[in-house]
């Protein structure tokens, strides 16, 4: 057993959903006991998708166990695909019903669909949620392919073409990330084949050796695949994740080479503002400032590379939650002389940070959560999502536009060299105080704030101890606000002593 | 309803329960488990802890319903089985002290800790209540250690609190003495206010299940009489009646004639004169009926459609009917206590459709046929309906927020007033 206290990363199953929930005509039927349908939560309000997942679950309860929660599943096999008709069918079972052994897989073979029905084996006791994604794109990309009839490929293509894969829901900027790539690969006339999971149906995954490379967005999701696809098909991939300005020419050079293009063009020009604006003297400030990263390998691992080559920061701490990157993570950490931290405890990922005692954490939202209890300024980089990190405006990670939204997203929570300096110049100033934090940061101010002066002309009536111990227990946010409504309602009525029942009359008289 | 009708002249219809067709359904459940309950269980009883003896999914659920993760230190947590426990490599109760030994070294302050069964440690036959023994004569008298079952295999949503505080009832102290407990989780504010009602009406030795503090589990016996301020808790009230207390049968304190009812079944139970009890309440509900009045602009003639969740749909809808002029579609609960609601059952409009169990397809299609004016329902169905042209109100709110009380009555219409006002804002 493992204590936990927050997870990075749900279970495998989760990461299923995010392959099914992205495409298109592919419906997933989860065994799973009532209550497993919290998932559907995760699409619908953080990603504030439009639709519920295209899963049915079994929802089996104690009285189920009793009976047949085999017959339960293939009634509900049966129903998904009469009322849902999709063009694949993926089958699989949670943590609690790996365990009564059920047998999806043969349960839904049996029943002689029209459609490829894909089983799944994710072990939840072992896995998580992203190899849960890698497993179910590679398990239902090998299942379509051949079960859906495709033209023959064309031999003497004159430009080659390629597949993206990796971009699922619930992506940390995934939908952000693809629009930047793809809008690069079209400047730089590489014509896309197919774009998988997101928005693909399963015909599409069918024509996917079609392409001439691969394209890996996102190794945890799709790296699996394109190794498989390379052994296959022969498809050479890309595996370098376009971060930061070095990187996405890294990347483009790459694409070039593969796709037989001249992207000498592309390469001379600066298209991001980040190299510039890195170099302007107010952002002197930023030099080795020590950072922490943590996040899933690919993020923090690229993000260690912007932070020191292309900030000038001083990397004092990578890691991540991802015990399948492991290896790649380690080799990273060694270019900036530190230990890579390997874990998805959130209590040592803590302790890491304290003892690092960084300026800047770049992070997950756990991350974020240590870091303001620290009163340390924190840019989120990674999943585990939040709802904040599906922003309305175009804030992708990766490409050009990538490198300035970092730039912004990373420099903004440390103070601005400007206010650092002036900071320095009138510590002693009251307003200035020695132990004053940024006033953005949200830290509590060190001195008590003085109450306000009132007033002489406006009458205020008296708090009675009744009800200013009643104020006390209205949350805080509010409570500036029921006073003062109280204190209102008190002048208007001509009430001296404010007491509980003056303070309920109050709030009666203003809801609404 | 007449704002100046005293609510003691509310006749209760003798309708009988069984009167009012259920339909009773069986498929796909878009529910939480009892799991969820500890999010606001363990903001209740500050000195708690609940850890969960369950999977990563587990572990995810409650961080995920919990919404945002707000506190860095969490008064839960989760002991996640692993392969090696069910490969039988660890003894799993090995692994349990070795984690609760972990945990009360970095929390000391902790007084009571539960542990929580789930699908999988139900499934695998854990039995966490002789590891719950165990360890509390390991740890008394510093620590005492409970087990309850918030597993989706046996609970649904709010049935975790219910075995929660069922876990309590034989923890309670014995006390022959004339006292009132008031059983089911209800906000500090709220607390306090009822606190100060009963004492006006001359009933002071009140006990709160579940209490503040571990310390201050109110005692129980013969002289017991206890009422529900939740209707979900059907185990908790068994276990009562099994140590002797008697259950005071009324509506729920949802709205100014709800609570008005249930303080009146109070006062009758412990023999307060109807005048006093009158004057003590004249106040809040004049106040409460005025807070009322304004939403009831907004309210008033427009239906509303009830998925299941949370068990207080019925009580929910009472209110909306009866004090806000709400028209109900219809009102699906995950189960239906007719004991427990039958003072509410006989509130309901004759005509309403009730709905028991779910199979949330068929649901869904009988909801989009009914076009529903406001569609109470889980953050799953919400975003998706709400894209469909439907205004929502999700449900969960209903069971955080402080809404029982003459004093919430007006904040609990204005969580239903506001979806349709804002609708009504928006103009892109």
């Amino acid at each position: 057993m493992q204590l936990t206290l927050w997870t990075y990363e749900g279970p495998p199953h989760i990461g299923a959903m995010r392959i099914a929930t992205a495409m298109r005509g592919v419906h997933y039927v989860l065994h799973a006991p009532q209550g497993d349908t919290y998932a559907d939560l995760l699409f619908t309000m953080i990603e504030r998708r439009d639709q519920r997942p295209p899963v049915t679950y079994t929802t089996f309860q104690a009285r189920d166990l009793g009976g047949d929660t085999a017959q339960l599943f293939k009634n509900a096999v049966a129903d998904a695909y009469e009322r849902f008709k999709p063009e694949a069918i993926i089958v699989g079972a949670s943590c609690t019903a790996e365990l009564i052994q059920d047998d999806p897989a043969g349960l839904a073979l049996a029943l002689d669909l029209p459609v490829p029905v894909i089983p799944l084996e994710l072990p939840a006791y072992q896995r998580k949620e992203n190899w849960g994604a890698a497993e179910t794109f590679y398990r239902l990309t090998r299942g379509c392919i051949g079960a859906f009839p495709r033209p023959a490929r064309t031999t003497d293509r004159l430009v080659k073409t390629c597949n993206i894969l990796g971009p699922t829901a619930l992506g940390f900027r995934h939908r952000d990330d693809l629009h930047e790539i793809t809008t690069l690969l079209g400047q730089l006339g590489v014509s896309i084949n197919v774009i998988a999971p997101l928005n693909a149906r399963p015909s599409d995954l069918a024509r996917i050796p079609d392409a001439d490379f691969n394209i890996v967005l996102y190794p945890e999701i799709a790296l699996n695949l394109a190794t498989w696809l390379e052994r296959q098909y022969g498809q050479k991939f890309i595996n370098i994740t376009p971060i930061g300005v070095g990187a996405t020419r890294d990347f483009i050079a790459k694409v070039a080479e593969l796709a037989d293009i001249d992207a000498t063009a592309m390469l001379t020009q600066t298209a991001s503002r980040l190299n510039w604006y890195s170099r302007s003297v107010d952002s002197t400030y930023l030099t080795g400032k020590r950072v922490f990263i943590f996040g899933d390998a690919t993020h923090a691992i690229a993000a260690a590379r912007v932070a020191a080559d292309e900030l000038g920061f001083e990397v004092v701490g990578l890691g991540t939650y991802a015990r399948e990157f492991a290896r790649e993570i380690r080799t990273a950490a060694k270019l900036y002389n530190i230990e890579a931290l390997v874990s998805d405890d959130y209590l040592t990922v803590e302790a890491a940070i304290t003892a690092a005692n960084p300026a800047l954490v770049l992070g997950t939202q756990m991350e974020r959560h240590i870091a303001k209890r620290l009163g340390i300024p924190c840019a989120v980089i990674s999943a585990p999502v939040h709802v904040q990190d599906f922003p309305a405006r175009y804030s992708p990670m990766m490409g050009f536009e990538g490198a300035n939204v970092l730039f912004d997203s990373w420099v903004h929570p440390l103070m601005m060299g400007l206010e650092e300096h002036l900071l320095g110049m009138f510590r002693e100033d009251f307003e200035f105080h020695g132990d004053a934090a940024p006033s953005h940061l949200g830290g509590k101010p060190v001195q008590a704030q003085p109450e306000p002066v009132l007033t002489t002309n406006q009458a205020t009536a008296i708090w009675g101890a009744d009800a200013e111990a009643e104020l006390k227990k209205i949350p805080f946010f509010v409570r500036g606000k029921a006073r003062r409504n109280t204190e209102r309602y008190a002048a208007e009525q001509g009430t001296a002593l404010i007491n509980i029942e003056t303070l309920y009359n109050a709030k009666a008289h203003f809801s609404s | 309803m007449n704002d100046l009708t005293p609510i003691s002249d509310v006749a209760i219809p003798k309708i009988g329960c069984g009167d009012l067709p259920v339909l009773r359904e069986r498929g796909q459940r878009e529910v939480f488990c009892g799991l969820t309950g500890i999010v606001w269980l363990h903001r209740r009883i500050q000195d708690a802890f609940f850890l969960v003896v369950g999977s990563r999914t587990c572990a995810h659920l409650i961080q995920s319903a919990a919404g945002v993760m707000i506190f860095a230190e969490p008064r839960f947590a989760t002991a996640i089985i692993e392969e090696r426990d069910l490969a039988g490599l660890a003894d799993a109760n090995d692994e349990l002290d070795r984690i609760v030994d972990q945990l009360i070294e970095r929390r000391p302050d902790i007084k009571l800790l539960f542990l929580v069964g789930s699908c999988p440690s139900e499934v695998i036959k854990l039995d966490l209540s002789r590891a719950a023994l165990r360890l509390s004569k390991r740890y008394t008298p510093a620590l005492r250690v409970l087990s309850y079952s918030g597993s989706g295999i046996e609970t649904t949503f709010t049935e975790g609190e219910d075995a929660c505080l069922a876990a309590l009832v034989p923890e309670l102290p014995a006390s022959p003495a004339q006292s009132l407990m008031v059983v089911g989780t209800l906000a500090d504010v709220v607390e306090d206010q009822f606190r100060r009602l009963f004492a006006e009406m001359g009933i002071t030795n009140v006990g709160f299940l579940p209490p503040r503090r571990a310390a201050d589990m109110p005692p129980v016996g013969k002289g017991t009489k206890y009422i529900l301020a939740q209707p979900f808790l059907a185990g908790t009230a068994v276990a009562l009646d099994h140590r002797g207390a008697t259950r005071i049968a009324a509506p729920f304190p949802l709205g100014a004639e709800g609570t008005a009812l249930w303080f009146k079944a109070a006062g009758r139970a412990f023999d307060i004169a109807k005048s006093k009890i009158d004057d003590v309440l004249a106040k809040p509900v004049a106040r409460a009926r005025a807070a009322l009045m304004r939403q009831r602009a907004v309210l008033e003639g427009r239906t509303i459609f009830f998925f299941p969740d949370s068990q207080l749909e019925i009580p929910l809808a009472r209110f909306l009917s009866r004090e806000l002029g709400m028209v109900l579609s219809e009102v699906g609960t995950p189960f239906l206590h007719r004991e427990h609601l039958a003072e509410e059952l006989a509130l309901m409009p004759a005509d309403v459709q009730l709905s028991e169990g779910q199979d949330v397809e068929k649901q869904l299609d009988r909801c989009r046929a009914a076009a529903p004016d406001i569609v109470v329902c889980g953050l799953g169905l919400a975003n998706p309906l709400e894209a469909q042209g439907m205004t929502t109100k999700w449900s969960i709110e209903l069971v955080f927020s402080p809404v029982q009380g003459f004093e919430q009555a007006g904040d609990l219409a204005e969580l239903f007033a506001r979806p349709l006002r804002r609708r009504a804002l928006l103009k892109v």
